[in-house]
C-alpha cells in the first residue's frame, strides 16, 4: 500500500468527520423550540429561558457554539450535560458505550457462524438442494424486519419457554452465564440478519475462487476435498470475506440500534431513540456522532484491510 | 467522422438500443426471481389499492365485546386490544407502506440520480463536492439518520417519508455515478459533444437512458427499505400516528399483548416480509438481468 494511498484516505476520513460533526452538531440549531425550554419545560417564563440560553452559550454565533462543542469533545471527552438529568454525557457514554460494542461483536460472531458454513455448503454444490435452501433462508434472513425477528424470539424463548430473559443486560462481571443469558437473543436477532446478507457474498466468493484453474489442479493432484478448500479456497476468499465483515460491522451498528430498543439494552442505540422521544437532543447528538465516527472509521479499515490483503488492488 | 455519421452515433443507434431493450425485457419475463418478485408485488399493489374495499371492517371501527379474539372465519387474523379487526388492519396498513415508500423513494431516487448524474457527468470538483457530501451521509446508520430526521422535523408520516427518503439519497447518488462513469467515455457520448450539444442534453437524452439498468435494480431493493424503515419508524412511535394503521404501529401495539394476542404481532410483520421479500427478490432478479457485473 502505498503512502500516498494512505494519506488520501485519511485525509477522505478527516473531511468525512468533520461534515458529520457539522450535521451532528447541526441538530441543536434546525430543532424548532429552544433546548432551554426543554430543560425549563413549557410554563417557563420567556426570561427564564433566555437566562438558560445565556448560560448554555446559545446565544453566542452558530461557528463559536460549534467550535466549544467540538473541542469540548476532541480535547476532553466531554459531549455537554443531558437536558432532562442534567448529568454529563461522557458518564452515560461510558456505560452504554462497551454495551452496544459488546452486542455488535457477538452478532457479527453469530453471523459469521451462520455464513461463512452455510456460503461454504452452499457454493460447493451449486444448484442442489442445499444450496437452494441456503438462498431460500438467507433471502428470508435478509427481509425479516430485525424488530419483528427480535419480537418472535422473545415469544418463543421468553414467554412461552421461559428458557432466556426478554430484556435487560447483565455485565460480565455479574457471572458468565447471566451475561450470556441476556446477550443471546438480541445478538441472535442482529447476527441472523447480517448472517444471511454474508452467506450470499461468502457464497459467490467462493463460486469464484472454486473456478479458479490452481483448485482444478489441486484436486487433480490428488488432494483431499477439505484440504484444497481450507488450503486453496478459503485461503484466497478471505480478501472478500474479510470486506464482507468490515462491510457489514457497519451495516450491523444500523441492525443494533433496533435490537437494543427492542430488548432494552442500556447501548448508545436506544440512548438515541430515548433522547429523541425525550426531545434531550445534546444526548442525541452524542449518540448519532460516536455511531457515525466508528461507521466512518470501520469503512476506512476495510478499504485499508483489502488493499492490505490483496495488493493487486490499490485506487487511484 | 462526417456530420451524418456523428449524428447517427449521438442518437445512440436507435433500432439496436430498442432491440437490446426488447431482449433484456424478454429474459426479465422468464427471470424466475423477477416472475416470483413480480407476482408478490402486484398482488400487494392490488392490496395496498384496493384494500378499503377488501377490508370486512373499519379499520378503527372497536368492539370491545371482541377484545383479543383468536383468528377465526369472523376475523381472519383475529383481534386486537380494542377489538378491531387485525386483517382489516393489516389490508388497510399495506396502503400506508406503499404510498410512503414510493413517495420516499420517488424523492430520493429523482435527487440522488441528478446529483450522481451531475457528479459521474461533469466530475472533477463537482464531483468531488457531490460525492463527499454524500460520503458523510452515507456515515450515519440509516435507522439513526432517519431517527435524527424524525427528531428535527418532528413525528408524522409526512416527515417519515422525508427522512426515510434523506436515507437513500446517497445510494442513488453512488450507484447512479458509478454508471454514469462507465457510460461517458463511449462514442455515442463523445459524437453528441462532437455535434455541439450541450451538457444537460447529453445527460438527459444519452447518458441517463443508458444508465438505467443499476437504478432501476436500486429502486426495487429501496422500495423494499423504505417499507422496512416506515415500518421501523412507526414501530417506534415516530412515523404513522394513531389510529391509522401502519404494520410498524401495528408490531409495536401488539408487542405489549404478545403473550394474549400473538396474532396481533404475527401477521403485521408477515406482512412487512413478504413485501420487503418480493422487492428484495425483484431487485435480485433485475440485478441478474440488467446488471450481472455486479450480481454474480
Amino acid at each position: 500500500m502505498s503512502l500516498r494511498y494512505l494519506l488520501q484516505r485519511l485525509g477522505t476520513l478527516l473531511l468525512v468527520l468533520i461534515g458529520v460533526s457539522i450535521l451532528t452538531f447541526a441538530i441543536i440549531p434546525l430543532v424548532p423550540g429552544s433546548p432551554a425550554r426543554v430543560t425549563l419545560g413549557v410554563m417557563a417564563t420567556d426570561a427564564s429561558v433566555a437566562a438558560l440560553e445565556k448560560q448554555m452559550g446559545l446565544d453566542r454565533p452558530l461557528p463559536a457554539q460549534y467550535w466549544s462543542w467540538l473541542s469540548g469533545i476532541v480535547l476532553h471527552g466531554d459531549f455537554g450535560k443531558s437536558l432532562i438529568s442534567g448529568k454529563p454525557i461522557a458518564e452515560q457514554v461510558r456505560h452504554r458505550l462497551p454495551a452496544t460494542l459488546i452486542l455488535a461483536f457477538t452478532a457479527l460472531l453469530i453471523g459469521l457462524l451462520i455464513a461463512v458454513p452455510s456460503g461454504i455448503i452452499s457454493a460447493l454444490r451449486p444448484g442442489s438442494a442445499r444450496d437452494l435452501g441456503v438462498s431460500i433462508m438467507s433471502q428470508i434472513g435478509v427481509s425479516i424486519p430485525d424488530f419483528w425477528l427480535g419480537i418472535l424470539l422473545i415469544l418463543v424463548f421468553a414467554q412461552y419457554l421461559h428458557w432466556l430473559p426478554s430484556s435487560g443486560y447483565a455485565p460480565i462481571s455479574e457471572g458468565l452465564g447471566s451475561y450470556l443469558k441476556h446477550i443471546i437473543l438480541p445478538a441472535s436477532t442482529a447476527g441472523v440478519i447480517s448472517g444471511s446478507i454474508m452467506a450470499r457474498f461468502v457464497r459467490s466468493a467462493m463460486m469464484e475462487v472454486l473456478g479458479n484453474d490452481y483448485v482444478r489442479t489441486a484436486r487433480a493432484k490428488g488432494l483431499a476435498e477439505g484440504r484444497v478448500i481450507s488450503k486453496h479456497v478459503l485461503r484466497n476468499a478471505a480478501i472478500t470475506i474479510v470486506t464482507i465483515i468490515g462491510l457489514q460491522m457497519a451495516t450491523l451498528l444500523s441492525s443494533v440500534v433496533v435490537v437494543e430498543i427492542i430488548f432494552a439494552w442500556p447501548g448508545l442505540g436506544s440512548m438515541a431513540l430515548t433522547a429523541t422521544l425525550q426531545r434531550d437532543y445534546p444526548v442525541l447528538q452524542a449518540s448519532v456522532l460516536l455511531f457515525a465516527v466508528s461507521f466512518a472509521v470501520i469503512n476506512l479499515l476495510t478499504d485499508l484491510s483489502y488493499v492490505l490483503l490483496d495488493p493487486s488492488v490499490e485506487y487511484a | 467522422m462526417s456530420d451524418t455519421a456523428l449524428a447517427a452515433k449521438a442518437g445512440e443507434t436507435a433500432p439496436e438500443e430498442a432491440t437490446g431493450r426488447r431482449s433484456m425485457l424478454r429474459r426479465a419475463l422468464r427471470h424466475p426471481l423477477v416472475i416470483t418478485g413480480s407476482i408478490i408485488v402486484l398482488a400487494l399493489a392490488l392490496v395496498a389499492i384496493l384494500g378499503r374495499w377488501l377490508a370486512p371492517y373499519s379499520p378503527t371501527a372497536m368492539n370491545f365485546n371482541a377484545r383479543f379474539a383468536p383468528p377465526s372465519l369472523a376475523h381472519l387474523f383475529g383481534t386486537d386490544d380494542f377489538g378491531r379487526d387485525v386483517f382489516s388492519r393489516v389490508l388497510y396498513g399495506a396502503a400506508v407502506s406503499f404510498k410512503v415508500a414510493f413517495i420516499a423513494v420517488g424523492i430520493s431516487g429523482t435527487v440522488g440520480v441528478l446529483l450522481g448524474l451531475i457528479a459521474g457527468f461533469l466530475g472533477r470538483w463537482i464531483d468531488e463536492i457531490v460525492m463527499r457530501v454524500m460520503d458523510v451521509l452515507f456515515a450515519f446508520p440509516a435507522v439513526l439518520l432517519a431517527i435524527t430526521v424524525m427528531a428535527i422535523l418532528g413525528r408524522g408520516v409526512g416527515n417519515a417519508m422525508v427522512a426515510i427518503a434523506i436515507v437513500y439519497i446517497p445510494i442513488f447518488a453512488r450507484v447512479t455515478r458509478g454508471a454514469v462513469i462507465s457510460v461517458r467515455g463511449r462514442e455515442f457520448v463523445t459524437a453528441a459533444r462532437a455535434m455541439g450539444q450541450g451538457s444537460w442534453r447529453i445527460m438527459l437524452r444519452h447518458v441517463l437512458p443508458n444508465s438505467l439498468g443499476p437504478i432501476i435494480v436500486q429502486t426495487s431493493l429501496s422500495l423494499a427499505f423504505a417499507i422496512l424503515a416506515e415500518a421501523a419508524l412507526s414501530f417506534f412511535g415516530l412515523g404513522t400516528q394513531p389510529p391509522e394503521p401502519s404494520w410498524g404501529r401495528m408490531l409495536s401495539e401488539g408487542r405489549s399483548f404478545l403473550h394474549e394476542a400473538p396474532w396481533m404481532g404475527i401477521f403485521p410483520g408477515l406482512a412487512i416480509m413478504v413485501s420487503v421479500l418480493g422487492f428484495n427478490l425483484l431487485g435480485d432478479g433485475l440485478r441478474d438481468v440488467l446488471d450481472p457485473r455486479s450480481s454474480r
